[in-house]
């Protein structure tokens, strides 16, 4: 019979030996390898509390962005909504008001903007359509959730912080101090 | 009229023993579970249970407190009482044994002479044995009053291998009597401890092998746990039982574990004999805490000599576990009795009188 693959190797069904019947050396050899093993070290990484390094391409939660001012660039296009293979994005767009120049950086906002992270496949898409440089994909996870609710994120929870009320906070969204 | 006059205080004495005696064994075994898992994890290159307390060292009240937790299924068809016997039994059978190990030799503690043994009975391996095999109606009973066809036949499966091993067993320990010439465990201890004498792991290490094996199955423990082959057997007769019943059948299995090891340490490896040390040199009590420190350490090294097996090799299939307790073990343990037998008639009457005497 022709075999299927390269690496096929044939069973043997030779009855037992003596000495393998007895079946000690056998044990003995096994038991060796697994006392080997307490010396080894072990790979884990206790979560919580220590944090397996993700590569800086990581995609993770999505985060809308604000310029230096701390104005939001979203102009609520629709492109990343468009481009969206798991349709997470919804948005609804408002115009900006007289004085609210130091909200938003165009003249048109979103003023719901909502990612629904049960569909999200992070797969960054939206950021590569996004024209403003106003969504991307940070380094973070979506924590567990009670509800499925709890899982559509919206602006609240996307909206980087403020970067001249809580420039901590915002260059850490950024991972700034990550690079330097 | 002394004969029949009460010893109050050596009441007192016993009765403070065997409840220290139970509760240490049942702690031991409740961190017996905790080494398992520990063990499994070191050998698996894990880390193993460490969240609850310090050092995970509250895991096996964690564990208890689930079951306990649990909810609590009796089937619908099963016989109640019997039902609930048969963990029970399970449990009684495996504590019953720690009454006839002599954990250590005596202790001087307000005038009296006190032995560290509940009770020294004469025929002491013997009630070992009897009591071993009550451990085999745990099972039966639990297996049977499920009322559930693969309970009982799983029951089954596991009686008659408890029941197999238990011969090879026997025949491999009358190799050990005939050297010692007695049944009481703590007379065999102290003849292995006795100078010029060698502890019988040096004169019987083919008998240690057999009853080692044997002691495996006994337990139920890998390679012979076909009970707890969920996928490929279905559970094994404890497949009903829910909550502290099921607890109780799984930590049985810790208790018997720890009493074999007892059993085999005092059989084979001098009890609590320390090694190149006489003990008659030193104080009664220091000697007696050196000797229950030796036991627990010979105890502890076969704890771990039963869980690393655990995490090295597969189970056997179960025809081929037949074939190795009727086929090989039980004619093996026949041959090194023989032996023995020979070597010790060669011994008292001379080499030339036991041939000649063969063809008399």
């Amino acid at each position: 019979m022709q075999a299927l693959t390269n690496r096929s190797r044939a069973v043997s069904r030779k009855p037992l030996t003596f000495m393998e019947s007895l079946y000690l050396p056998a044990i003995l050899k096994g038991m060796l390898i697994t006392f080997s093993h307490i010396f080894k070290k072990n790979p884990t990484v206790r979560y919580p509390e220590e944090k397996r390094p993700f590569s800086p391409v990581f995609r993770g939660l999505h985060v809308l962005n604000r310029d230096e001012e701390g104005r939001e660039n979203c102009t609520a296009c629709g492109l990343c909504a468009v481009a969206c293979p798991a349709e997470a994005i919804t948005m609804e767009g408002a115009e900006r008001m007289e004085g609210e120049e130091h909200l938003y950086r165009e003249e048109k906002y979103a003023a719901k903007y909502e990612i629904n992270m049960l569909r999200c496949i992070f797969c960054g898409l939206c950021e590569e359509a996004c024209p403003k440089d106003a969504i991307y994909l940070s380094e973070t996870f979506a924590p567990a959730n009670f509800t499925r609710k709890g899982f559509i994120y919206g602006k609240e929870e996307l909206l980087i912080p403020h970067p001249i009320e809580e420039p901590e906070a915002f260059a850490k969204a950024k991972g700034l101090n990550k690079e330097a | 009229m002394s004969l029949l006059q009460l010893d109050i205080l050596l009441l007192i004495e016993k009765l403070v023993l065997i409840v220290i005696i139970v509760l240490a064994s049942l702690g031991i075994a409740l961190y017996t579970t905790f080494a398992e898992r520990k063990v499994a994890a070191i050998l698996q290159d894990r880390p193993g249970p460490e969240r609850a307390g310090p050092l995970g060292l509250l895991q096996p009240f964690a564990d208890g407190l689930k079951l306990v937790m649990k909810e609590e299924i009796i089937p619908g068809n099963a016989n109640k009482a019997l039902f609930i016997l048969g963990p029970a039994l399970a449990m009684t059978a495996a504590l019953m044994t720690c009454a006839v190990i002599p954990w250590s030799s005596q202790v001087e503690l307000f005038g009296r002479k006190i032995d560290l043994q509940i009770a020294d009975i004469n025929i002491g391996i013997l009630y070992v044995f009897g009591v071993v095999s009550l451990g085999v109606y745990g099972i039966m009973i639990g297996g049977w009053a499920s009322n559930n066809k693969f309970s009982l036949m799983a029951a089954l499966r596991g009686a008659s291998q408890a029941i197999s091993y238990e011969l090879a067993m026997g025949l491999s320990l009358i190799a050990v009597l005939m050297l010692g010439g007695s049944l009481s465990l703590k007379t065999l201890v102290d003849q292995q401890m006795a100078p010029g004498y060698l502890w019988n792991i040096a004169y019987q290490p083919l008998g240690f092998l057999i009853f080692f094996v044997c002691a495996l199955a006994e337990c139920n423990r890998t390679p012979f746990d076909l009970p707890e082959a969920e996928s490929e057997l279905n559970f094994g007769y404890h497949q009903e039982y829910s909550s502290m019943k099921l607890g109780f059948y799984l930590f049985s299995e810790y208790v018997n574990m720890i009493m074999s090891s007892a059993v085999m340490a005092c059989l084979f490896f001098g009890g609590y004999d320390i090694p190149f040390l006489d003990e008659k040199t030193l104080p009664v009590n220091l000697a007696a805490v050196l000797g229950l420190g030796a036991l627990l350490t010979k105890i502890v090294l076969f704890l771990f000599l039963f869980m690393w097996i655990r995490w090295t090799i597969p189970r056997f299939r179960y025809d081929q576990l037949m074939n190795l307790g009727w086929k090989k073990l039980i004619p093996l343990a026949l041959v090194n009795m023989l032996l023995t037998g020979i070597f010790i008639l060669m011994k008292q009457e001379g080499t030339w009188q036991t041939i000649t005497g063969f063809f008399k």
